[in-house]
């Protein structure tokens, strides 16, 4: 790094437009990873915070939309009585809760707000707990209703206040500290019975045995092929929680394409980092001749090269990280972002990696330069 | 350590037809001495230095230093062989100065000793001393651009013997200097690399810079004339 560092301070103009532009790139895509996650969140946290490890969904209902593949849809799948018990009664399955899923108005007396209700069983395990009841299930009965915090929020709502969703009138029983959200509308839990009330004949094709819109399972490890062929035979679709977020409408398409930008944004930036690097190891071919004809090996150039092409991407990833997170935190109020570890730091090394891998491909021109050219007038 | 070169040829493809270069050269630059190669431009002057300093491998022929049996360059010296002998047995001063933009006199010269795997600062009272010499001292951290044409050409010469070098290889040194700075620089060439015993094959045009360099070989289409014994004083 004797030369390479050097070289940073005498240029320092080139090498600070290159951190700039790095800066930028990085800012962009920990700001976009940062959404992405917090657009996932909020519309699979209800989801994937279920106390369960499988979802069972039923066939697609015919005018209901199919999920990404043809896979199974929360707004299509219906869960009759028989199967909810059948899987129960399936080795391996440790506990087999209906839950039903419904996104409807709900009016407070300050104000109305989209939510999606969850309808589980009085004394369900499905239910959150809250701090104002030892046994969490008992929150939920008929005519009363559970609020996250994001539910209470957006209605205005506490303890004990009345709302109206659809034909029914609930009362809040209990406000949740954590937030959990369905397809980008706050959650609210209420019985099974005034579930159905609201969303099972709401569902497209749904019909009178309709019990519940899927079948929360909890296994002990058993296989996915003894799961399957529970399947065949109660003549529903089995999933894991984490990929039972692909049966949420939207959030496969919504949450792909934000992927693809990152994507898009990391193999830009690696192509800008490789530009550079070639432009610049083309306008230093003189220098390198003369540091192979006075003994500077290959091998040392490169990793002099490979060092400098390091240290101006941990600067610009670091600065635009930190203004990403920055960013992301200061409008986490307003927009629904998420900054952890996963949103800064594999953006960050992956924009590391592939800027190295760019310079390196440009750099690599260096083992072609021949030290003859040492001897050449500059 | 006296330079042999022994034999040498250097063919270079040109089209569909070879161009020979240098043409069965032999020569020897003893220890401590300087050697001119003259000739006129195209002559196989350059191309000679460049197969003395191991940046070309010659087509025949080869490069020995004093007594060793093993030659340093040959037909099939492998490139990372020729790095290392350059760096630990060569100076080189070129044409132009060559010097790294970014780096200061005194650091052109502490580069040497970084490539070698040492600490820059290890050899720093060497280096100081060198630009001492050469009339560098008060410019030592000074850029090539903030130093005189005159000046670089000083570092570079500072720069090739600040390894103590068994062999000093200069090319044109005088190329763009007028006669009285071209034999000055000659002269502190010759002076330094006498004082550091090097052998030294001092490749110009321009004979009148020579002054006291007695032992003169010349080139002709790439063979040393006969006329002129090809020894060194």
């Amino acid at each position: 790094m004797f030369v390479a560092l050097r070289d940073l301070r005498f240029a320092r103009g080139r090498f600070l437009l290159m951190s700039a532009v790095i800066v930028l790139i990085t800012y962009l895509v920990v700001f976009l990873s940062s959404l992405t996650q917090g657009l996932a969140d909020d519309s699979t946290s209800a989801v994937t915070g279920l106390p369960a490890d499988h979802l069972a969904f039923t066939e697609q209902a015919d005018a209901a939309p199919a999920g990404p593949g043809g896979g199974p849809t929360f707004t299509g799948s219906q869960v009759t009585s028989d199967q909810w018990t059948a899987w129960s009664d399936v080795d391996g399955v440790t506990a087999a809760e209906p839950l039903g899923v419904a996104t409807t108005r709900a009016t407070s007396d300050a104000t109305t707000a989209g939510v999606t209700a969850f309808g589980v069983r009085p004394g369900s395990a499905l239910v959150p707990a809250d701090a104002d009841h030892d046994d969490p299930g008992s929150a939920v009965e008929p005519g009363a209703v559970v609020l996250s915090a994001g539910a209470a929020d957006a209605l205005g709502a506490g303890v004990g206040d009345a709302l109206a969703a659809g034909t029914l009138d609930l009362a809040v029983s209990a406000v949740l500290d954590s937030d959990a959200a369905y397809a980008h509308t706050p959650v609210v839990w209420t019985s099974l019975d005034d579930w159905q009330a609201l969303g099972a004949h709401t569902a497209p094709g749904a019909d009178a045995g309709t019990v519940a819109t899927v079948v929360a399972l909890r296994t002990d490890g058993t296989s996915d092929s003894a799961l399957a062929d529970a399947d065949r035979a109660i003549g529903t679709t089995t999933e894991s929680l984490a990929d039972s977020r692909s049966a949420i409408s939207s959030y496969s398409s919504e949450h792909g394409s934000l992927l693809l930008m990152v994507a898009f944004l990391l193999g830009i930036s690696a192509l800008v980092v490789g530009a550079f690097f070639s432009v610049w190891t083309v306008s230093r071919r003189g220098d390198v001749a003369v540091l192979k004809a006075l003994g500077a090996s290959t091998r040392y150039l490169l990793g002099d090269a490979i060092g400098q092409a390091l240290v101006i991407l941990l600067i610009g990833v670091g600065v635009g990280t930190f203004l990403g997170a920055a960013t992301a935190v200061l409008l986490s109020p307003v927009v629904p972002v998420a900054v952890s570890a996963a949103t800064l730091l594999v953006p960050a090394a992956a924009l590391i990696v592939l800027g190295v891998v760019g310079a390196a491909l440009a750099i690599v021109q260096i083992t072609r330069v021949d030290p003859h050219a040492a001897l050449s007038a500059r | 350590m006296d330079l042999h070169l022994d034999h040498i040829t250097l063919v270079y493809p040109d089209g569909d037809a070879t161009l020979t270069a240098v043409d069965d050269v032999s020569l020897t630059v003893p220890s401590g001495t300087v050697t001119a190669l003259l000739g006129p431009s195209g002559s196989g002057k350059s191309s000679l230095l460049a197969v003395a300093g191991g940046l070309t491998r010659p087509t025949a022929g080869t490069v020995r230093f004093g007594d060793e049996p093993a030659p340093v360059f040959g037909t099939g010296t492998a490139a990372d062989d020729a790095t290392r002998t350059r760096l630990e047995r060569i100076g080189f001063v070129f044409q132009q100065p060559q010097l790294i933009p970014s780096l200061t006199a005194l650091e052109q010269l502490e580069l040497l000793g970084h490539l070698g795997g040492r600490r820059p600062s290890a050899g720093r009272e060497r280096c100081v001393a060198l630009l001492d010499e050469v009339g560098l001292a008060s410019s030592m951290h000074k850029r090539p651009g903030q130093l005189s044409g005159g000046q670089r050409q000083r570092v570079a010469i500072a720069r090739a013997l600040v390894g103590a070098p068994d062999v000093l290889l200069v090319d044109e040194p005088t190329s763009a200097l007028d006669h009285e700075r071209g034999a000055a620089v000659v002269a502190l060439i010759t002076g330094l690399a006498r004082d550091i015993g090097a052998a030294t094959l001092l490749v110009t045009h321009d004979e009148s810079t020579l002054g006291d360099v007695a032992a003169r070989a010349h080139l002709l289409d790439g063979r040393l004339t006969p006329d002129v014994p090809a020894v060194s004083r």
